[in-house]
């Protein structure tokens, strides 16, 4: 094989790295370079430096360390029986890359992934140390996320926590059945074995009390996070969110990424045909909010079949099955009341719950306060406004489903 | 009526001046007329820079608050941020409407927030337009090195925000690339950042820096980050609008990027999975399954161990992290046994780490126990839980859970055949006994199992836990050591 150039190699394994959805580059430590010794700042809001025609953001530098790989997961471009081009970056080629296109202002960080060559240990020690050297060596200060490999030793965990600012593993499935089935060399115990290390480790590393009054995690202090494929087996969302509330009661995850299933060049025959609907993705998104930060349990998500509703959001959709519970009085209900209107984002019910005591809310500073009117309206009552019959109207679904196309009269 | 023409340079603290001088002269913001200065900066070059005088303009909340307290104007530093982040607007009211807004907070005539007085949702708004735009200008702006004499290497760009906000914008630079030179050109103002000190000037001309190569590796990694399969041009356009496009390096591969998307896909679609795989992938199979393949038990309670890490008896397991196994030497004369592991003894896969565990490891070092030569082990070896939020809330198992998890406790028993086995908690002494009722009346007093093995039952140390009162706390506590001690005394006897 001839020698590729470093072009070459980052075209190969920038593709390779395209399918991990995370690109988050905020949270944890504030490190700046203030002092003119070294280079990168982190810790506040993640900036997105630009946006790919996918719609995705670009905030890190995506790459594999290599895309040789020793396990061969059906649903991965990089498995040991693809037919895909391979290349190896050098230690020293990520770190160059890494510190030029952020001296450039391309990108907020390294997020550095890797097929697995040799032994799970080799490959987890080369990326520690591309992270090290990026720590020590280059004084970079930017954001590390570093993906971990489940069977490398509790050494090198140590080591990756301590130079990352965020550890992630990836789920891959949403039972523990998929994932033998797709991915054999893989174990859902492992994987959450691995969730549990990184848990206990950073609460182990947290010392002494913030200004802020909350400690620290030394280690991977912008947490751990994990993704799932949507679509490469038949799992419902409410298993796929069943799982997601597991984890992130279980190992205080940030984030749960889904991944909706997407066509690979080089296919295994184990894969569906057909990739599922993007908006499944979304969809997905705003339940996994809604579990979150809004109070819902999983068993309230979805209908009969588990699955969510394609065409309205998870919210609407619940609000149109529990009608009863409408019209919410928005001078009067309480915080989690207000969290379950269509169009009421968390910061309009903290604005809400702050103007209500400064006087009677009307139905037009709803607006202002950043509600979005056309969805709240048939659910709520305000000063000077009822939705009368509109909440029992057979047709309100229709008002947020998208409308049926009519086929062109010819 | 009093005309004010505030400097291009250092506007907002021109203008925070000039308010204070107005308003304690008393002037009523209609009388004002506010507008920003083309190439009239001298009428105020007394005051036209920062402290020093240089146009050096450190924007530290110290500064806010020396100058704050001197005029008739007094509002809260939240206030005061946002309204100076809404004069980096572009609307040219924007002066005027600050002025009347930090007049009338300063009466009580508004409330810092009410979005239902127009002029606080103007500024508000006009914040956020503001905040947006510096945080874009945060993301696009896009250096390109430069030759340098000096020892820091040097690098330039040419951006266009909607908004006047560059001095406002800028410092995030400077905390982010402290050790280059820099230099940020826009249509009003230039940012300089020369051996760790920011300055801004009026810019005099365009100036786009020269592309550089590693320009061509950027645009590289662009297209191939980009997922053909899932084309989502409105989302892209929504975070990055085309007004950006004209400085980006990287926007001029978008058209041909779309063009060419729906073609690699069905390119995709037709390549029919592979029948004949990667060569030698057959062999690499093998390695990596003689790779992972874990090394054999050494004994019969490594058995158990692997047996149990594959256990499907019930669903508890398959949502906790993993079973965790009993803890000890076979042939231990004391074994313990608790309900199920909590919180950290799941994560850790050790039994009675957690808060009881501390609990128990106190009473058995009062006893004179040593741990490690005691068998250790839980009724039920997966943590069963209610997901809450990011938490896990304990759930009791129920009895057919202990009933199809007794096969481990049984085996555990048959291999380490303990003289004794204290039972903590009624769950416990369920598996054992077969029933856990009445346990208040039983501890202390040995029961015989059909096998002739003694059973001292005790309550759990969560119990212990979870008592309000301290009094009742304190003295079960100490029956619980009493009891702790006793099974390490009938197991000394036994042997």
């Amino acid at each position: 094989m001839a020698k590729r150039t470093l072009a070459e190699k980052l075209s190969i394994l920038s593709d390779a790295a395209k399918y991990d959805a995370s690109c988050a580059s905020s949270g944890g430590d504030r490190r700046d370079a203030r002092d003119g010794k070294g280079l990168g700042s982190s810790g506040g809001s993640g900036i997105c430096h630009a946006y790919a025609p996918d719609g995705r953001c670009i905030s890190l530098l995506k790459i594999l360390m290599t895309n040789f790989c020793i396990y061969d997961c059906a649903y991965c471009i990089n498995r040991a029986s693809s037919r895909v081009e391979r290349a190896r970056f050098s230690v020293e080629e990520v770190v160059n890359l890494t510190v030029e296109f952020y001296r450039r202002n391309y990108i907020e960080g390294l997020f550095l992934s890797s097929g697995i060559i040799r032994s799970p240990d080799d490959t987890m020690a080369d990326m520690v140390r591309i992270a090290r050297t990026l720590r020590e060596q280059e004084r970079f200060r930017g954001y590390i996320h570093l993906k971990t490999i489940p069977a490398a030793s509790q050494e090198l965990l140590d080591e990756a926590g301590r130079w990352a600012d965020r550890l992630s593993i990836n789920v891959e499935m949403p039972t523990e059945r998929s994932l033998s089935e797709y991915a054999p060399e893989k174990s859902a115990s492992g994987i959450r074995k691995a969730m549990a290390d990184v848990r206990l480790r950073r609460e182990a590393s947290r010392e002494g009390p913030s200004h802020r009054g909350k400690r620290p995690a030394r280690f991977a202090p912008a947490g751990q996070s994990t993704q799932v494929i949507v679509g490469a087996d038949a799992s419902s969302d409410r298993t796929i969110l069943t799982q997601s509330s597991t984890l992130y009661a279980s190992y205080g995850l940030s984030r749960v990424y889904y991944s909706a299933f997407s066509p690979i060049p080089d296919p295994a025959k184990a894969l569906p045909l057909k990739p599922p609907p993007l908006v499944r993705e979304h969809r997905l998104y705003q339940a996994d909010w809604l579990l979150r930060f809004y109070g819902f349990g999983v068993e309230e998500i979805g209908g009969a079949s588990g699955m969510l509703d394609l065409e309205v959001d998870p919210k609407t959709a619940w609000a149109l099955e529990h009608r009863e519970r409408f019209p919410v009085d928005v001078n009067r209900a309480s915080r989690e009341e207000l969290l379950r209107v269509p169009g009421f984002g968390t910061k309009t019910v903290g604005r809400l719950l702050s103007a209500r005591r400064r006087g009677l809310v009307r139905y037009e500073h709803l607006k202002a306060m950043g509600a979005v009117m056309k969805k709240a309206q048939p659910f709520i009552s305000a000063g000077g406004w009822s939705p009368r019959g509109l909440l029992d109207d057979a047709r309100l679904r229709a008002r947020f489903a998208p409308q049926p196309e009519q086929m062109a009269l010819f | 009526m009093r005309e004010v023409v505030l400097p291009v340079v250092n506007t907002v603290a021109a203008w925070r001046r000039e308010a204070r001088a107005l308003a304690a002269a008393g002037v009523p913001p209609e009388a004002v007329l506010w507008s920003v200065g083309q190439g009239t900066r001298d009428l105020f070059a007394d005051g036209a820079g920062g402290p020093d005088g240089t146009g050096a303009l450190p924007r530290t909340p110290e500064y806010f608050r020396q100058e704050e307290g001197g005029g008739g104007i007094r509002v809260s530093k939240t206030a005061l941020d946002t309204i100076e982040s809404a004069l980096c607007h572009s609307d040219p009211e924007r002066f005027a409407r600050g002025y009347r807004l930090v007049l009338r907070l300063s009466r009580g005539a508004v409330a810092w927030g009410d979005r239902s007085d127009a002029d606080m949702l103007t500024v508000l708004r006009h914040a956020k337009a503001v905040g947006r735009d510096i945080h874009k200008m945060h993301a696009f702006v896009r250096f390109r090195e430069v030759p340098t004499e000096g020892a820091r290497r040097a690098f330039a760009a040419w951006f266009e925000p909607e908004h006047p906000c560059v001095e406002r914008g800028t410092p995030f630079f400077a905390r982010r690339f402290g050790d280059m030179d820099w230099v940020i050109a826009t249509p009003g103002v230039t940012a300089r950042f020369e051996a760790g000190r920011l300055r801004f000037e009026e810019t005099r001309a365009e100036m786009r820096p020269p592309e550089d190569a590693t320009e061509e590796l950027w645009r590289t990694y662009y297209a191939s980050i980009f997922n053909p399969a899932r084309v989502m041009v409105k989302a892209m356009c929504a975070e990055m609008p085309k007004k950006y496009w004209k400085n980006l390096p990287e926007a001029e591969l978008i058209p041909d990027l779309v063009r060419g998307a729906e073609a690699r896909v069905r390119g995709m679609a037709e390549t029919a999975p592979a029948e004949t795989a990667a060569p030698r992938v057959d062999k690499v199979r093998a390695r990596t399954a003689a790779l992972l393949a874990e090394a054999a038990p050494e004994d019969a309670l490594g058995h158990l161990r692997r047996d149990l890490s594959a256990c499907a008896r019930c669903g508890i397991c398959a949502r906790a992290t993993a079973p965790v196994p009993g803890e000890g030497p076979a042939g231990a004369p004391l074994m313990i046994v608790g309900e199920q592991p909590g919180d950290h003894e799941d994560l850790a896969g050790r039994p009675f780490v957690g808060p009881a565990g501390a609990v128990f490891d106190e009473a058995a070092r009062a006893a004179g126990l040593d741990r490690g030569a005691a068998y250790i082990t839980n009724a039920v070896k997966g943590f069963k839980y209610a997901p809450r939020g990011k938490r896990r809330i304990h759930q009791r198992p129920d009895a057919g859970e202990v009933t199809r998890c007794r096969w481990w406790l049984d085996l555990e028993r048959d291999l380490v055949r303990p003289r004794l086995i204290l039972a903590m908690g009624s769950t416990a002494l369920a598996s054992l006994t077969g029933s856990g009722q009445g346990i208040l009346s039983r501890r202390g007093r040995a029961e015989t199992l059909a096998d002739g093995t003694p059973v001292l039952p005790a309550v759990h140390p969560a119990y212990l836990l979870r008592l309000p009162d301290r009094a009742q706390a304190a003295a079960e506590r100490a029956r619980f050591e009493a009891d702790v001690a006793r099974a390490v005394a009938l197991a000394r006897a036994a042997a």
